[in-house]
């Protein structure tokens, strides 16, 4: 199977861009909010412009006072202008950072829904073929980092711009030939930090990258640790997260560098601007051209351009590593969905349903060129119980797969009630099952929880009662706090335990068509015979498939097919292929071989 | 956090007195600059001054900005360096812990959990080291150094530079009363989401089967908005911290100024001018100072994240190992290929009811022993007690006559082949599975991968693809059907060659047919190994030498088939449920 990593996208500005793009794309539905920000940003941004103004001017009064007293009128105007300035100012920061706040957050919030909503919209297909642990990834780690930089990179991006541009206006105002001077000492600077930026990106594409492949690792040996103990393999998974985490490593000092040595030069140029001014101004001073107050005027403009310069390049680096996470964000929310069902218009009403199902003529395979399933047919009438038997391997849960419509057929129909099930809505098959399977999955939550899943009004009754049947009356009452008691995936309930809760979770669904994949193969065999009376009263009148290895529960079926890589090699009853002595009546006496 | 320091090597402690002499030098040359400013200032305001000295002091500024930026690009190599060795080793020291602990203590912490601390909590503190450790160097260093200049100036201004530096502190300390608490909750509730999602994608087909995506999606908006809310909080918090900085600066230059014109005013006329000077010179610095104090603020807005990772992580390594590690090896061994149980009893912490009782039997070499019992009874506890994944409460587990609480656990564990219940596989190729881990001898050569394939009846269908052995295995072996995982785990136990194989209900998952032929391939295999299986199936265990039957956890009852068809009732009823009568008398 590919390995999802292995196609390495060529990555440098054009990707970053277009990462951006689709980043700032993806913020149109808070468009106003985020516009009303940036105009309150952008004003405080203007207001900050005006005070070191004033500010100069209350230093100017205080000289013309020496010989005269200082006017204090004047002193005062200017405190009260200065402090509505300011505390305006600090209002309108607050309140931009408040609502970009709000924003990033509800932001990062429905980006998460939405990935949880893809989760359950893509083809199993998908999830074969990608790792739970870079999943995960990306639901915490990359969605995290959008967030950090929607809620500080762009209202700074744009307090520095409008601080930028009004000072450049006020310089160009003033004078001309300093404003150039100015301009063309930050533009050098600005050029250099660009082209710096737009080799870097490559790095946080590649930290965000190395740390999905790391937790994939991670996640794996987590969760099979007993293997790991039991092998000695924590030399080899060592080894192998050594090597992952050199990656990272080195990942990370190379973007954690690039994004530190911003700052530096940020500030090199700003001093490299202020001698190029001084220089300038005293030779245009010398000149006559212009005045002394004037020097002293761009002295301040210097610092005012080159600091929000230092912030722009600040907030660039920071969106470089959104970009990375933008791009593995979008490339799972982008990933192909199973087809639109909006136009499938068969209508199925569970409670209608007959049971007929046919498999005419079925061809599939998980992989396009690995054909599992070859031209398979049946019919199954209404109430049959029929039992897929054969080795392991033969496509009997591939069957399953495809009656439950979790993949497409590759040839051939399904049908139900002669409905083909292509055309009828996912929900609505799975809606007409009730489906056990060997793997128990359980999640955290109550035990009552576990059951009733997702059904409504039921029962403490009725839950207790489908216990019973599956034998875990006892179990229940033995647990703290009974069926309120939490359990979970972790917790010390046996395999069996599991597997008989999934049985009283299928129990409670109530279902025309049964499908028993393995439902009892970690069930003992006492246990196993009540549960299966229960089963078989379930299954009066419902056509049920039951797929099992102890062909003693599958006897009284009204079909036996036995399977062999994807075929049909025998079809009958219990009595009639034993009579026949071919593969059944092999595996059947395997039993009892010793 | 600062206990986490200890994973940083000596050479990076070099690295980081490198970087703290660096930004002295560097805060220096940043002090030095303003004379050479002022100069220039003085210079370009002073009519028919030279064009030579402007240029010379432009060029001494020029060269302590360029000093600077050395300076500073070689810092943050250094913090980089220090802050991306410092995260490669703590999620080192993690993963290793994790590895190392018994697996109770990893069901306490829930497998999302500890993922979500060996990931993302490291990169937050990674975070924090390399822009905490520039800035909190750096900030005190200027913020002491400015402080020195205006030391003594003016008991008025001083006041006030206090006197905000004052506020500024009661604002930090806030947030940090206020916020540090919910960074906590934020990282659980992180880890709840994790959770969620992950039993989403563990459980994919029963949520479809069940139509049950939009109770998932319920379940994960939940989580979803608890945490956004939590989130929102802290956020907004640090909205308010940002704006009141400024606020204090201003105000402080502003109210230097206005009480300097009063003191100003009333001065007279010698005083007026080195009081208008000092006042300058007193704003400037003392805007220094609480800008240092300003970026020290910041490392607080970044540290309480940290901080609370820093502690989960802590809480990990700092996981009592309860798994003590002995000293025994194979050579110390008194017998070959032995398993023995004395009085064994064993409960999970703070459960009321053992799972085992008072449980004694041994096995010998070559013998067979097989575990039968109902769902519960304790049969998988039992066997998991002897690799060690769990210690005995009471009673010892003896291998080879030793106990293996004595082992050393690599040591032990080269002795036993084990088979999950769960088929486990990894990511890599099927080769690279059956050869998976380390058993104390050479690895396994092709051939012997080959012959334990055809023991565990696996070698058909590998053979088959196209890659044979180098065919890939996906994560958790997905692109595999349970038998064939189940048949290629078992594979991995022959291939490494124990003394002691053990089957934890593995034969469940095979059919009928695929499990007599493996059984007896494997009789045929492990003549001189010691098995010990648990079963589900009667037949399966039929011909074992010793038959060990558990309810509740008890031994009731031991022995040949025969003879517990007669003595053992429990038995006999399993038997009953599964054979029919003449097959009974048949066997």
């Amino acid at each position: 199977m590919p390995s999802p990593f292995n196609v390495e996208k060529p990555q440098g500005k054009d990707s970053f861009f277009k990462n951006i793009k689709r980043f700032v794309s993806e913020l149109k539905s808070f468009n106003f909010v985020i516009l009303f920000a940036l105009v309150m940003a952008a004003s405080s941004s203007i207001l900050s412009i005006i005070a070191p103004d004033h500010l100069s001017e209350l230093t100017d009064t205080i000289l013309a006072g020496f010989f005269t007293g200082v006017d204090f009128n004047k002193i005062r105007e200017i405190l009260i202008f200065l402090t509505v300035v300011y505390i305006l100012s600090a209002l309108l920061d607050f309140l931009t950072s408040f609502i970009m706040a709000g924003v990033s957050n509800s932001f990062v919030k429905k980006l998460r829904t939405r990935i949880s909503k893809k989760i359950n919209r893509l083809p199993l297909r998908y999830f074969d073929e990608h790792q739970t642990g870079d999943i995960l990834s990306r639901v915490v780690n990359d969605v995290d980092m959008m967030g950090q930089s929607t809620h500080q990179a762009f209202s700074v991006l744009v307090s520095a711009f409008t601080l930028f541009i009004g000072t450049l206006i006020m310089m160009f105002i003033t004078n001309w030939q300093m404003a150039l001077t100015a301009l063309v000492a930050s533009l050098i600077g600005f050029g250099f930090v660009g082209s710096i930026l737009s080799k870097s990106q490559k790095y946080f594409t590649a930290r965000q990258k190395e740390l999905g492949r790391m937790n994939a690792h991670i996640e794996e040996i987590y969760s099979g640790i007993n293997v790991v103990k039991a092998y000695n393999g924590e030399i080899e998974s060592n080894k192998k997260f050594n090597r992952l985490n050199e990656r990272v490593r080195n990942a990370n000092l190379k973007s954690q560098f690039l994004t530190g040595i911003m700052m530096p030069l940020m500030g090199f140029i700003g001093n490299f601007g202020y001698v190029a001014v001084c220089v300038v101004g005293a030779v245009l001073a010398r000149e006559g051209v212009i005045s002394f107050g004037t020097i002293v005027a761009f002295m301040v403009y210097i610092r005012m351009f080159t600091s929000p310069l230092n912030q722009i390049a600040q907030a660039l680096s920071s969106l470089q590593a959104t970009a990375a996470a933008t791009e593995r964000v979008f490339e799972f929310l982008d990933a192909p969905e199973m087809p639109d069902e909006k136009d499938l218009s068969a209508e199925v009403h569970a409670e209608k349903i007959a049971g007929k199902v046919d498999f005419s003529h079925v061809k599939f395979g998980y992989k396009k060129d690995k054909e599992i399933i070859h031209d398979f047919s049946i019919s199954v009438k209404p109430g049959q119980k029929v039992a897929i038997v054969g080795p392991t391997g033969a496509g009997k849960t591939t069957l399953v797969n495809l009656l439950m419509k979790f993949y497409d057929l590759d040839g051939g129909a399904i049908l139900i009630d002669d409905v083909p099930i292509s055309e009828i809505k996912r929900s609505d098959v799975h809606s007409l099952f009730t489906m056990v399977l060997q793997d128990t999955w359980m999640f955290e939550g109550s035990l009552k929880e576990n059951i009733v899943y997702n059904r409504k009004n039921v029962s403490d009754e009725k839950v207790m009662g489908v216990l019973d049947k599956v034998g875990l009356k006892h179990f229940a009452n033995s647990l703290p706090n009974g069926i309120n008691s939490d359990i979970s995936e972790n917790d010390s309930v046996s395999a069996g335990q599991k597997q008989l809760i999934t049985i009283a979770r299928g129990l409670i669904e109530d279902a025309p068509l049964l499908i028993l994949d393995e439902a009892t193969s970690n069930v003992d065999t006492r246990t196993e015979e009540k549960v299966q009376r229960a089963m078989d009263e379930l299954m009066k009148g419902r056509t049920s498939f039951v797929i099992a290895h102890r062909l003693s529960t599958i006897k009284n079926a009204d079909l036996i097919l036995v399977l062999k890589n994807g075929d049909i090699v025998e079809s009958g009853t219990h009595k009639s292929l034993l009579r026949a002595s071919g593969a059944y009546a092999e595996l059947y006496n395997s039993q009892f071989s010793q | 956090m600062f206990r986490l320091f200890k994973f940083l090597s000596k050479k990076d402690y070099l690295k980081l007195f490198f970087a703290v002499v660096l930004i002295v030098f560097q805060v220096w040359l940043d002090l030095r600059m303003p004379d050479y400013m002022s100069d220039i200032t003085v210079l370009a305001q002073t009519e028919g001054s030279e064009m030579s000295e402007i240029l010379k002091n432009g060029g001494f500024m020029l060269a302590c900005a360029g000093g600077s930026l050395v300076a500073m690009i070689a810092v943050g190599y250094l913090a980089a360096s220090i802050s991306a060795n410092f995260a490669a080793t703590v999620s080192r020291e993690l993963f290793m812990k994790v590895e190392r602990l018994g697996l109770s203590e990893i069901q306490n912490f829930s497998t999302s959990s500890l993922i979500t601390r060996t990931t993302n909590d490291v990169s937050q503190v990674q975070m924090f080291i390399a822009m905490g450790t520039q800035l909190l160097i750096k900030s005190p260093i200027t913020a002491v150094w400015a402080i020195t200049k205006i030391l003594g100036k003016n008991w008025e201004w001083s006041l006030m530079t206090a006197g905000a530096v004052g506020i500024l502190l009661v604002a930090i300390i806030l947030i940090l009363i206020f916020v540090l608490p919910k960074f906590k909750k934020v990282q659980k509730l992180t880890d709840k989401l994790n959770g969620i999602t992950r039993e989403n994608l563990s459980g994919i087909r029963v949520v479809r089967a069940f139509n049950a995506e939009k109770y998932q999606e319920n379940k994960f908006d939940h989580a979803n908005s608890n945490l956004a809310k939590t989130q929102l909080f802290t956020l907004r918090a640090f909205a308010f911290l940002s704006p009141l900085m400024y606020l204090v600066i201003h105000f402080l230059v502003l109210f230097i100024y206005v009480v300097g014109a009063y003191l100003i005013d009333a001065a007279n006329m010698l005083d007026k001018i080195s009081l208008f000077g000092d006042m300058v010179v007193f704003s400037s610095y003392a805007m220094q100072v609480i800008m240092s104090f300003l970026m020290l603020a910041m490392v607080f807005m970044i540290m309480p994240r940290a901080q609370v990772s820093a502690r989960r992580i802590n809480e990990v390594l700092e996981t009592k190992e309860v798994l003590k590690d002995g000293t025994k090896t194979a050579a110390d061994a008194k017998s070959r290929g032995s398993v023995e149980f004395k009085n064994v009893s064993f409960s999970y912490s703070g459960a009321k009811e053992p799972v085992l009782k008072n449980i004694s039997f041994s096995a010998q070499t070559g013998e067979t022993v097989a575990f039968i019992g109902a769902t519960g009874s304790g049969k998988s506890t039992l066997v998991n007690l002897i690799p060690r994944f769990f210690d005995a409460t009471k009673g010892k587990v003896l291998v080879d006559g030793i106990d293996v609480r004595e082992y050393k656990q690599s040591e032990l564990r080269n002795l036993i082949g084990y088979v999950s219940q769960k088929a486990v596989l990894f990511d890599g190729t099927v080769k690279s599975n059956i050869k998976y881990g380390d058993n104390g001898k050479a690895e396994a050569k092709d051939e012997k991968v080959l012959e334990a394939l055809d023991v565990a009846q696996a070698k058909d269908f590998i053979m088959k693809m196209p890659d044979q052995l180098d065919s890939h295995v996906a994560e958790g072996g997905t692109n595999y059907s349970g038998g064939q995982k189940q048949r290629l785990s078992i594979a991995r136990a022959i291939a490494r060659d124990p003394e002691i194989y053990i089957f934890d209900d593995t034969f469940s998952a095979l059919d009928y047919k695929t499990d007599a032929v493996l059984r007896k391939e494997l009789k045929k295999h492990t003549k001189d190994a010691t098995v010990l299986i648990v079963a589900q199936r009667i037949g399966t265990i039929m011909n074992a030498d010793k038959i060990i039957v558990l309810e509740d956890g008890k031994c009731v009852g031991m022995g040949k088939h025969k003879e517990l068809l007669k003595s053992c009732p429990v038995y006999r009823q399993i038997a009953e449920s599964q054979l029919s009568p003449e097959e009974l008398k048949n066997a």
